[in-house]
């Protein structure tokens, strides 16, 4: 038995390099030769691009070459496409509107990709960009998800109304008549604020054409590499996959941002072979990565929940407008309707449910998965509503949520899904005896004794990660599998390599692979490796999002160590002139049952390459296994948090006083290490409950919030204090992965929003306020409340 | 941005000659405010003027009347001073509210009030504590300085040396950062002199530094809290903005100011 195997609160191994500015980001990389390429963008939100000269550009100093979509169309370089197919309720096919790496014919966002400026440093290829002079035709512009279906601002053509699909889920028809029964109807309109992710890492790209190999090489801050190879292979039509590698090296967040195929990076591969073959590299400064990474959330809903005359929930209706932004990005599509929609009977048995949800294009950035990614907008309606329907009932949110939850498995929800596991009313206990719950009249007392107005929220959500099961997803509409593959190495010394098609980006896989290699074949982690990151190493991967790293990732690590231990268990046996039935292994060593032979895992792992005791004929020669594994299910994360808020009601500011997270992940690998994502998923659920928004300017359509001086990150000053931030674990194991793992990089960012605005609710006594609720939310809120009182 | 020539005179008049030969020549303090602008391209002074070497331009003396602050002294300089602390606790504490720990390491009290940003702290102790303005041309007192928003009475080459802070017998600094970028939202600067005369200045709420004549003569008799009451802030007039409404921020300088009355030492 090691001590850093499943379990152990190990440090992380990549700390080390990145705490000591030694990684590897996308650009500290830099080529032989290479050129910088800077980006011409658009300074309208809708227009048509009546002529670009580029003559004066091209003739500025260290310029190499400019190109615009017509250089784009001539190489018939594809545009980038939404790999998800979402059918509207009456069959038709979503309305993909064409999204080429540079804008043809028109732009529809402020900071739409218009020209590529290929200089011999960034500098120079920024200032010819100011010197490429676009002439626009100004049309009129529509930011607003809710306006979409009715503006004359028509984002595509195959849009007409601006609705990509009118999608729905559900039995409208059982549950219309649900609600016909209904003691008690309580309805609500919802806003999730829209979010620009903000990875500290902004997107970076190194495009590399060989002209000798007709080979190109893309360096890129991607979250799946391989799927960046995929796509473009297969839609841009720059290369075929043995022709093209894709690397992704150290990247420094993501959150969801970089899973996706944007048109810089093709640009960059492609300008490189345009351009003779030097490499051409573009870095993201802050402006751009505020204008055109893909944004997340930017919902608008009405939601209705129907009670029975016990306080039991009957029934659920939701509509939801979903902005898309200007284009469909990589994974749009699926984010407000099967990631979303399905989530909506969060953790209660609510019989019937029927939504619906429009999605629309608007003159904005694309949006697309954020951190949690359609599961934070279920949770936030759900949540948001079922406290406000306790508290019209006048019943304990806390026992009203009791009364509805979940309690037998598996529960087969009106939504598609089908929960396997879980035990909510024991995250619950557990998250009202770490928040003192019963103590909070007191407190209550103090705050106000202070002149403060003190509150609890609470917010039991469930999301469903691990994804996903490659028949199931395919019947849905996906254009990929999303299973995992792992390759096992055991080098000749008994050290240990892992090839992984997951993605590490902050996650500290290379800690957490390692501590499983460590738990099943007792080698200690610092004599195992893990590879990831590159197509030319690592067979085929489908990356890291949506919790799936543990549950599928690992356990495709998991298969493999089974074959490893299997195969070396026949290589042990015949050393040891035994049967490979009675060889036994433990604790990194093999033995044979009822005799004193012993070998160590090295030993065996130097036989099987040294091949001298055994007839290689029998056992081939070699120590490395392979596995792609396909899940089952879904896994389904669950928990309570629970916050309570101190608001100055002279100022509407809003401190968090506490916050409660107790989490049911199953199988914990590393306690250090899925604390910090919790703390790190709250901490940005914070972020959007307080103070994160993006805002475009209705008028101008300009972004507002373009810079931190206007985009409010969360601070530590905004979290509680760490003896006030309690975090708790229940653990149900997850039945269909062997490790009985779940997921857990998501649930803060999807479990805060509603417990924080059900806190502020319940301290200044309104029914609602928008997200996020800064002071001058807050304070406006109060203000007829006040001229009621005088 | 683009290149320019880089200068870093060792005196008060070589900075003026090197400014008055440039083409375009702009002063650099911290270069908190103008290194931004030029990198987005707002800026483009042909010359920059550095004045962080120029001898005897920073430190702190304070008399038993004043607190003279050197020109060149850094936000971190001001908020480290125990002597600062000792004659004006709330000018100490203001320093050391100032953006972050990066910017009062590097910015200046004479390159804050030079620019006169409307949300900027530096410039409600001048106005809050009547403080005179010293250039190598004249002395200048702070209710004349600011003029309008990034506008002052500087002219045309006046390089500020130093500013002198009146001791008073009580004063107090609130400030309402703007949830993003931590300047002031609303900021009100409160003091009472030996003479029982009140100053109230307020910063981040209108186009420049302003005085509340109504808060500071109800003071003038009674200076408590209290004293407030019944006293509205109007909102005409006020920055309107995405993060604060006008309304928002005539409400927060009376929550201000009544807080700074009670907390003023």
């Amino acid at each position: 038995m090691t001590d850093t195997g499943i379990g152990a609160r190990v440090l992380r191994k990549e700390d080390k390099r990145f705490i000591t500015g030694k990684g590897q980001y996308t650009d500290d990389i830099n080529l032989p030769h290479q050129t910088y390429a800077y980006f011409v963008r658009s300074p309208h939100a809708h227009a048509t691009i009546k002529s670009i000269n580029t003559a004066k550009a091209k003739k500025m100093p260290g310029v190499v070459d400019v190109f615009t979509s017509k250089e784009v169309e001539e190489d018939k370089i594809g545009g980038l496409i939404c790999g998800w197919l979402i059918h509207s309720k009456d069959g038709s096919p979503m309305k993909a509107g064409p999204h080429p790496i540079l804008a043809s014919g028109k732009v529809r966002f402020v900071g739409d990709q218009v020209a590529v400026v290929i200089a011999e440093t960034r500098a120079q290829a920024r200032a010819a960009a100011e010197a490429v002079s676009v002439s626009y035709g100004v049309l009129p512009h529509n930011v607003d998800a809710a306006q979409a279906m009715k503006t004359k601002a028509q984002v595509h053509d195959v849009a007409a109304d601006n609705r990509v699909y009118n999608w729905s889920i559900g039995d409208q028809a059982a549950t219309d008549a649900a609600f016909k029964t209904a003691v008690h109807v309580t309805k609500m309109d919802l806003i999730n604020n829209r979010l620009i992710p903000n990875a500290m890492e902004t997107r970076a790209a190194i495009g590399s054409y060989d002209t000798g190999s007709d080979h190109y090489t893309l360096y890129t801050t991607s979250q799946n590499p391989h799927v960046a190879r995929l796509v473009i292979s297969a839609f841009h039509g720059l290369a075929p996959e043995h022709k093209l590698r894709v690397i992704a090296p150290d990247v420094g967040g993501g959150f969801g941002s970089k899973i996706f195929i944007y048109g810089e990076e093709v640009t960059c591969v492609w300008a490189s072979k345009r351009i003779g073959g030097r490499p051409v590299k573009w870095t993201a400064d802050r402006s751009e990565a505020f204008l055109s990474d893909a944004h997340g959330r930017d919902h608008v809903s009405h939601a209705e929940l129907a009670m029975d005359a016990a306080g039991k929930i009957i029934g659920l209706k939701v509509h939801t407008i979903a902005s898309m932004g200007a284009y469909l990005s990589t994974f749009s599509s699926c984010v407000p309707t099967y990631l979303y929609a399905t989530l909506l009977s969060g953790q209660y048995n609510i019989p019937n449910i029927y939504a619906e949800v429009d999605a629309v294009y608007t003159n904005t950035a694309p949006v697309d998965a954020y951190r949690g990614a359609g599961r934070p907008e279920a949770t936030y309606l759900l949540e948001r509503i079922v406290e406000t329907a306790a508290r019209e009932l006048k019943m304990d949110p806390v026992e009203f949520r009791r009364k509805n939850f979940i309690t037998s498995f598996p529960h087969q929800t009106p939504v598609i899904f089908c929960y396997d596991a879980g035990d909510y009313g024991a995250a619950l206990d557990k998250a009202l005896e770490l928040s003192d719950y019963k103590n909070f009249a007191s407190r209550k007392a103090a705050s106000a004794r202070n002149g403060k107005l003190r509150g609890v929220g609470f917010s039991a959500y469930i999301e469903a990660c691990g994804i996903a099961p490659s028949a199931a997803v395919g019947s849905l509409g996906a254009g990929v599998g999303l299973w995992e593959s792992a390759e096992v190495r055991v080098n000749a010394v008994g050290t240990v390599e892992v090839l992984t098609g997951s993605h590490s980006h902050g996650q500290g896989h290379e800690t957490t692979f390692a501590q499983l290699v460590s738990e099943k074949l007792g080698v200690d982690i610092n004599n195992v490796a893990i590879v990831h990151g590159d197509t030319d190493k690592v067979q085929m991967g489908m990356g890291t999002y949506g919790s799936r790293s543990g549950a599928v990732g690992m356990t495709a690590i998991s298969k493999a160590l089974d074959k490893i231990e299997a195969k070396a268990k026949r290589v042990a046996a015949a050393v040891m002139e035994a049967s490979v039935d009675d060889v036994d292994f433990k604790d990194g060593t093999f033995t044979v049952k009822g005799t004193d032979k012993k070998m160590a895992f090295g030993e065996v792992a130097l036989a099987s390459y040294v091949g001298h005791k055994f007839n290689s004929s029998e056992i081939e020669i070699g120590l490395k296994e392979t596995s792609f594994h396909d899940p089952s299910n879904f896994v389904f994360p669950a928990g309570v948090h629970i916050c309570e808020v101190e608001v100055d009601a002279d100022t509407g500011l809003t401190k968090i006083a506490s916050y409660t997270a107790v989490d049911d992940f199953g199988t914990i690998i590393n306690p250090m290490i899925v604390e910090g994502q919790v703390q790190g998923g709250v901490a940005q659920g914070i972020g959007q409950a307080l103070i994160e928004g993006a805002h475009y300017d209705r008028e101008s359509g300009q972004l507002s919030t373009g810079s931190y001086m206007d985009y409010n990150m969360p601070r530590a000053a905004n979290m509680p204090h760490i003896e006030n931030f309690k975090l708790g674990f229940t653990v149900t194991k997850c039945p269909s992965n062997p490790l009985g793992m779940k997921g857990c990089g998501e649930a803060g960012a999807i479990a805060a929003p509603p417990a924080v605005i059900n806190a502020i609710t319940d301290a200044i006594g309104v029914r609602d306020i928008a997200m996020p609720a800064t002071p001058l939310t807050v304070w406006q809120a109060m203000q007829p409340m006040k001229r009621a009182a005088e | 941005m683009e290149n320019f020539n880089y200068h870093r005179p060792a005196t008060v008049n070589a900075a003026a000659a090197l400014l008055k030969k440039s083409k375009d020549g702009s002063y650099m303090a911290g270069g908190h405010t103008l290194l931004p602008t030029m990198k987005q391209g707002l800026a483009k002074p042909t010359d920059i003027i550095d004045l962080s070497a120029i001898k005897g331009f920073s430190g702190i003396a304070v008399s038993k009347s004043a607190v003279v602050i050197k020109a060149g002294t850094t936000h971190m300089e001001v908020a480290t001073s125990a002597a600062v602390k000792k004659a004006i606790p709330a000018l100490w504490e203001m320093a050391g509210k100032i953006g972050g720990v990066h910017v009062r390491n590097r910015g200046t009290i004479g390159g804050s009030i030079a620019n006169s940003d409307p949300a900027a702290d530096y410039p409600s102790a001048c106005v809050g504590l009547g403080a005179t303005i010293i250039t190598d041309k004249r002395k200048i007192a702070a209710d004349a300085f600011f003029t309008g928003m990034f506008q002052t009475a500087l002219k045309a080459g006046e390089i500020i040396t130093a500013v002198s802070f009146p001791i008073p017998k009580k004063s107090s600094h609130m400030k309402f950062p703007n949830p993003a970028s931590r300047y002031a939202l609303t900021g009100v600067f409160v003091s009472q002199d030996s003479a029982g005369k009140v100053r109230v200045a307020v910063t981040g709420a209108g186009p420049k530094v302003f005085r509340i004549a109504d808060m500071e003569a109800a003071l003038s008799k009674d200076f408590a809290a209290s004293a407030l009451n019944g006293i509205q802030v109007k909102a005409k007039g006020l920055n309107s903005d995405m993060h604060a409404t006008a309304e928002y921020r005539a409400h927060l300088i009376g929550v201000l100011a009544r807080r700074a009355v009670a907390a003023a030492k």
